[in-house]
């Protein structure tokens, strides 16, 4: 099985952390994985997006043109990338960000307004880990405490006020019912 | 019978390319006294560039690299960062350290690479025959300025030692001439001093020395020693450029 | 738990350098192979070497020369128009029969181009970087884990061979990420640098490194012996991966990133029913002729996939040597190839034959 995801959005905005986390996860895992960022002259505020790829099999081409799931933190993205995604694949919209309605009905549509949900709960910038718990809950691709062992892995204790953040991120968008 | 002048051990036992009357003989004797004085033969390592002193590398009984045009002080920081208990000096004339090879010079300069430039300025290219270099004099006369240096069209000459004194990275900035035994003393003093800095890790040291063409600039080989007394020394005048002996307490910033 | 480490392509070259006992680079940052130089930047430090920013891309090949010359080992990396600006430097390191590894994280050009992954840059790696009648050592990983492995098979076969070797990669090879194991570093016997120039210490006659040679005969004779060593690499250091050949009756030849699109696209082809293979070069230089001349033999057609107007196709029509048509698909200026548009290209193919 090979599962190919496009995170777009604002450099700024997580979304090349987003995708590394799914990375991450996959190779723990054992599956073979791919992870390709855009990169240009904008390092903040930008179009920031990056292909991931996780699969069973050898992963051929790593760049994602028509994704199985496609998380959207802006409107250019959406715009951009919302008629590509695979018939039968997941459309993950931040709905504080992006006000518009996919007429699509052969995907599965998740509005989620992630940012909004950061800053109601004191976590801002955390938008793109309650969109990965909202993915996890839509997708099971991943084990929902694997998951969060795997990206708590690279925080050292010192930090333990992040560990909190992404804690609490992650467990607000799974729990989150769109 | 006691020998009293004999050829320095870190000069080779052949015979030299260079023109009659040219400078670059005197030169090479210095830079090899110095080496046998401190005793490092077996430890350095040279940087013959392009131009005349091309062949440098046969003419030191120490280890040689050639390295491309301007590009001598870039190899030479590549054998010093890797090998930095050695001693490493470049030979360089002024086209290939004032011209092409400028931004290395200044940046081997400004970085405080712990090498020897030994740096050769008769004021023109002798290699190809003659032309124009960074440091042809205001009015004079080279195949590539047939009627005169004009700094209008031609630009300005560059004082390399003056320039360089400007940058922390720098230990020891000297021009000296060998036209006369009193300067060629000077001379292989500063050369002297500018290897011995590298024992102490004290920074670059550069010893501008100003030299001869007779081929090139058309004259004897004693006018040209002339020349350089009335027309290059007024242009370049000789002397301790820095000197962090001196002025810094003994080692660059 | 896995061995694997999750990094980027320029990175799993960095910690291969370390790891196969490289201490000394010195380059110029330049998009898309800054990662390299950071990484490091910060590594070398730890591990007693030195990461040196030159002023310039010449310098910095001019350094890596200095210490190829006093017998050190030495890396240095840069992207397309800093790889021109090296040329020179190459050119003399060639001359002089040194050994280094030179990287190539390849963006679109000519001129300032762009900053997105290309192969445009295989004519000058294979054929001309740097004046003068010279060979590199020139490896064409095609994920992050080759562009770990032929780093250290680049010293080893830079440090046989004297001379320079080049890792030819591409903005998408430097950028993405995918696990790497690193595991047990091959071991080599590798020969004494007796000839480097490191200081004699009155034990030995001087060395001397250099690349004049005044009189025609003897560079003649000089180029004719590096000749010679060139002709046994050819013999013996080619190499390839063969796809799906056996039975294949269109054979694609893709280096680098491209080879991966087309695997896509050979899986999408055969589950159609079209017999379809690829041969991989993951050397360049020396080119894998003879795998090419063999599949030409059985292969109706063949085509050539790369990030170019079409380079590498000159070689492969070389090795074919008129057998069967080599066409050709490629995309430019940092446009990645999709499978699909390979697999459309194969199906008009299957069409003719």
């Amino acid at each position: 099985m090979t599962t190919a995801m496009l995170f777009a959005g604002f450099g700024g905005q997580g979304i090349l952390f987003s995708g590394k986390q799914m990375a991450k996860s996959a190779m723990y895992a054992g599956k073979n994985v791919s992870w390709l960022p855009s990169y240009g002259p904008e390092m903040r505020g930008g179009a920031a997006n990056c292909s991931v790829i996780i699969s069973d099999e050898e992963v051929g081409s790593p760049l994602v043109t028509s994704p199985d799931v496609l998380v959207a933190m802006n409107l250019p993205s959406y715009d951009k990338f919302e008629t590509s995604v695979k018939a039968g694949g997941y459309l993950i919209v931040d709905s504080s960000l992006i006000n518009k309605k996919s007429e699509r009905t052969d995907i599965n549509v998740c509005y989620i307004p992630a940012t909004a949900l950061a800053s109601e709960n004191h976590i801002e910038g955390m938008a793109n880990v309650i969109v990965l718990g909202q993915l996890l809950k839509l997708t099971g691709l991943f084990d929902y405490d694997t998951f969060l062992a795997d990206m708590l892995r690279g925080i050292p204790e010192s930090k333990a006020a992040l560990i909190e953040k992404n804690k609490k991120a992650l467990e607000l968008g799974y729990n989150y019912n769109a | 019978m006691k020998t009293v002048f004999d050829r320095p051990a870190a000069l080779s036992d052949v015979p030299l390319h260079y023109c009659p009357g040219c400078t670059h003989g005197i030169i090479h004797r210095l830079v090899a006294e110095a080496i046998d004085e401190l005793g490092i033969a077996g430890q350095t390592i040279g940087v013959a560039s392009v131009g005349c002193s091309v062949f440098s590398y046969n003419y030191f009984e120490c280890d040689m690299v050639q390295a491309a045009h301007g590009r001598a002080p870039a190899v030479a920081t590549g054998i010093k960062r890797t090998h930095p208990d050695n001693f490493v000096f470049t030979y360089q004339g002024d086209g290939d350290l004032a011209a092409i090879g400028t931004a290395e010079t200044v940046h081997s300069a400004t970085r405080g690479e712990n090498i020897t430039i030994i740096f050769v300025n008769n004021a023109i290219y002798g290699m190809t025959g003659g032309q124009m270099a960074p440091t042809t004099l205001p009015g004079q006369v080279t195949t590539t300025s047939p009627y005169g240096r004009d700094r209008s069209i031609q630009g300005n000459p560059i004082r390399v030692c003056e320039m360089l004194s400007t940058l922390d990275g720098v230990a020891l900035a000297a021009r000296v001439s060998v036209d006369s035994p009193k300067n060629v003393m000077q001379a292989k003093k500063m050369i002297l001093k500018a290897f011995k800095n590298q024992e102490e890790k004290k920074g670059l040291s550069i010893v501008e020395i100003l030299s001869t063409c007779p081929t090139n600039w058309g004259v004897s080989p004693e006018k040209a020693l002339d020349w350089v007394r009335s027309d290059m020394i007024p242009y370049y005048p000789l002397g301790v450029y820095k000197d962090v002996d001196a002025t810094e307490g003994g080692a660059a910033k | 738990m896995s061995e694997k480490v999750l990094m980027k392509g320029n990175e799993a070259i960095a910690e291969a350098a370390i790891k196969c006992g490289c201490r000394y680079f010195f380059g110029y940052p330049i998009t898309p192979q800054t990662e390299l130089s950071e990484y490091l930047a910060k590594k070398m430090p730890k591990v007693g070497g030195l990461c040196l920013q030159a002023e310039s891309e010449v310098a910095a090949i001019n350094m890596t020369m200095g210490a190829a010359a006093s017998g050190t080992r030495v890396i240095t990396s840069s992207s397309s128009p800093g790889i021109s600006l090296k040329s020179e430097g190459i050119s003399y390191i060639a001359g002089c029969d040194l050994p280094c590894v030179i990287v190539n994280i390849q963006r679109g050009g000519p001129g300032l181009g762009g900053i997105q992954p290309s192969q445009a840059d295989y004519y000058q790696a294979t054929r001309g970087v740097g004046h003068g009648d010279l060979r590199l050592l020139v490896f064409a990983p095609s994920s992050v884990q080759e562009m770990a492995q032929l780093t250290i098979e680049a010293f080893d076969l830079a440090d046989i061979y004297r001379m320079p070797a080049m890792i030819l990669a591409d903005g998408a090879l430097g950028q993405m990420m995918e696990p790497v194991d690193f595991g047990a570093i091959p071991q080599r016997e590798l020969p004494a640098k007796d000839w480097a120039a490191c200081g004699h210490e009155n034990k030995r006659k001087k060395n001397i490194v250099n690349s004049l040679y005044i009189d025609p005969q003897e560079l003649e004779n000089i180029v004719d012996q590096r000749y010679e060593r060139y002709a046994k690499i050819e013999e013996t250091e080619a190499r390839c991966e063969e796809y799906l050949t056996e039975d294949a009756d269109i054979v694609l030849v893709s280096f680098g990133i491209t080879a991966r699109v087309c695997k896509t696209a050979i899986g999408a082809a055969r589950a159609e029913g079209i017999k379809v293979g690829m041969i991989r070069p993951i050397t360049l230089w020396p080119f894998p002729k003879k795998a090419i001349q063999t599949a030409a033999c059985s292969a109706k057609a063949m085509l050539s996939v790369e990030m170019s107007k079409g380079q590498m196709i000159d070689d492969v029509r070389l090795a074919v040597n008129g057998q069967c048509p080599v066409e050709f698909y490629g995309r430019t200026g940092g446009m990645i190839p999709t499978p699909d548009a390979v697999l459309e290209k194969i199906r008009a193919m299957q069409a003719q034959l």
